[in-house]
């Protein structure tokens, strides 16, 4: 699903973010990044979803070569990607189901089909009830399933999360980590970048672990 | 076309939100868009007022060489008889050529001259509204004592050479307004733009298109365009309702039936639709560049 062939990536001031990283995440795979801050593991989504480009290397993501993507494929690639942050990035002036709706607008679908899908996710989430609510009235855990349920209402084949149990307690955290695990057993591939790893220590997933732009570790690989 | 409805409903929501705001655009449009408008009204009317006033003008008749100054001053007797005409006034050969060297400076010339070359002049007044004053130019070339008989049409010729100049500065004026109101939707636009970066970014993370992000704001532009258009009709309309009695009064004592003519329905049609089509180019100008300046981090 994510092939990372000797990727680098240096900014413009000269400081290399990623060095030689080199991994693969299988179709239907889960697997946590971690690292310390500044190691790199936001680079390494942000690359996947073309938000940055790498300066050398490859990489592919659902078969298709990023390098091969042109400005007006960006929304293509994306919209085949789930994404979810730490801070949410919800939209404060909409319900929250017209924030989950918003990828299904996007993609154009018919008002009823749309209900019926964010329907599908908010109660996968535990969030029907909370459909008319707008953000600011639910707690940071409930924004980060408002977060989760619009990153996978157009059932993307791949979601990413960076950080998204950083403003959480241990409990909300492990809910959410439980989530992912969900929707990887339907089929979904996941990575999860997280510094946390008290909390992903007992759980049963491959993990990649960067130091200082580097790819250190691999559990997959001892 | 699904999407199409939904950014065409949703930007007429934003608009209905900032009302106040959409309103004072709208208004400053409407102004911008009034003024040529109203200009170009009061041509129209100069212009149908004066084709009305070739009636009001004046013939000069050049009588031919062998007609005497008395047999000039009978004819302007039997000329002042005619209901077409409220004067007639006869110039005697000594007084053309008299009235010649005062003007013409070729005092000299004339001096060496035998005999006065100019001919006697009759200048005929036709009476205000004739309407077929061509029919009696014509009868009066057929007069046989008449060499040349021509309108005397220096003032209306500078007149219509006046409101060509006037049509031309209120076309430029158009077109600097047109410009005015291209920028305004773009400044508005702007900040629209600006005020909703965290959606745009959002949508941009979750993969819309440019196309998409920039339909709404596309249709906002065209909106304040058209809401201007209607502004300015509104505008143009209570300035002619102003001015109704006033005119009618002026007309009255010109004996004029001359008024003043509304909008008309093909003319407000222009107005809004003229409006739209710059409210949307320039939101199509000023949205495109900033959008790209949001870009997810
Ligand atoms: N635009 C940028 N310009 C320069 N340095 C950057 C930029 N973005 C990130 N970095 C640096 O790259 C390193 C990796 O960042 P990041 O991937 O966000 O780390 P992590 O998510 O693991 O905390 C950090 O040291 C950060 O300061
Ligand atoms: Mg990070």
């Amino acid at each position: 699903m994510i092939l990372f062939n000797h990727v680098s990536k240096r900014h413009p001031g000269g400081f290399e973010a990623l060095r030689e990283v080199s991994f693969e995440l299988a179709r239907g795979e889960m697997a946590f990044l971690t690292g310390h801050s500044g190691a790199g593991k936001s680079t390494v989504l942000r690359l996947i979803a073309l938000l940055e480009r790498a300066s050398f290397g490859q990489i592919v993501v659902n078969g298709q070569s990023l390098s091969g993507v042109t400005r007006r494929g960006l929304p293509k690639l994306r919209r085949s990607i789930g994404m979810v942050f730490q801070n949410h990035k919800l939209l404060h002036d909409r319900t929250v189901f017209d924030n989950v709706a918003l990828p299904l607008v996007i993609a154009g679908l018919s008002r009823d089909d749309t209900a019926r899908r964010v329907h599908a996710a908010l109660d996968k989430v535990g969030l029907l009830s909370k459909e008319r609510a707008y953000p600011v009235m639910l707690s940071g855990g409930e924004q980060q399933r408002v977060g989760i349920a619009r990153a996978v209402v157009h059932k993307p084949p791949l979601l990413l999360a960076d950080e998204p149990t950083g403003n959480l307690d241990p409990e909300l955290s492990r809910e959410v980590m439980a989530l992912f695990q969900e929707f990887n057993q339907f089929g979904v591939s996941v990575l999860v970048a997280t510094h946390d790893l008290e909390l992903i220590r007992h759980l049963p997933h491959r993990t990649l672990t960067l130091k200082d732009g580097q790819l250190v570790a691999d559990s997959a690989t001892p | 076309m699904a999407q199409h409805a939904r950014a065409f409903s949703y930007s007429l929501g934003q608009l209905w939100r900032a009302r106040a705001a959409t309103l004072m655009t709208a208004a400053v449009i409407g102004i911008a868009l009034a003024l040529p408008t109203a200009l170009y009204l009061v041509l129209e009317h100069a212009q149908q007022v004066s084709a009305g006033w070739k009636g009001g003008a004046q013939v000069t008749l050049l009588l031919k060489q062998e007609v005497s100054d008395e047999a000039a001053r009978t004819l302007a007797i039997r000329l002042r008889a005619w209901p077409a005409l409220t004067e007639v006034r006869a110039i005697s050969r000594a007084e053309a050529l008299e009235e010649f060297r005062r003007l013409s400076g070729f005092g000299a010339a004339l001096d060496a001259l035998d005999e006065n070359p100019l001919p006697a002049v009759l200048v005929l007044q036709l009476t205000a509204g004739q309407e077929d004053a061509e029919r009696l130019l014509a009868k009066v070339r057929a007069l046989p004592e008449v060499e040349l008989a021509e309108f005397d049409e220096q003032w209306l010729k500078r007149l219509h050479a006046i409101m060509a100049v006037i049509e031309r500065a209120v076309q430029l004026l158009a077109l600097l307004l047109a410009a005015a109101v291209l920028f305004i939707v773009g400044n508005t636009l702007r900040l629209a733009v600006q005020s909703r970066s965290d959606e745009i970014e959002v949508s941009k993370l979750i993969g819309a298109s440019d196309a998409f992000i920039r339909r709404p704001f596309l249709y906002s532009g065209m909106w304040h365009g058209a809401l201007g258009g209607v502004c300015a009709w509104v505008m143009v309309s209570l300035a002619l309702w102003l001015l109704h009695g006033p005119v009618q009064r002026l007309a009255a004592l010109y004996q004029s039936d001359f008024s003043l003519s509304g909008l008309g329905f093909t003319l407000t049609l222009w107005l809004v639709a003229a409006g739209a089509v710059l409210g949307l180019l320039g939101a199509w100008l000023s949205v495109g560049r900033h959008l790209a300046n949001i870009e997810p981090a």
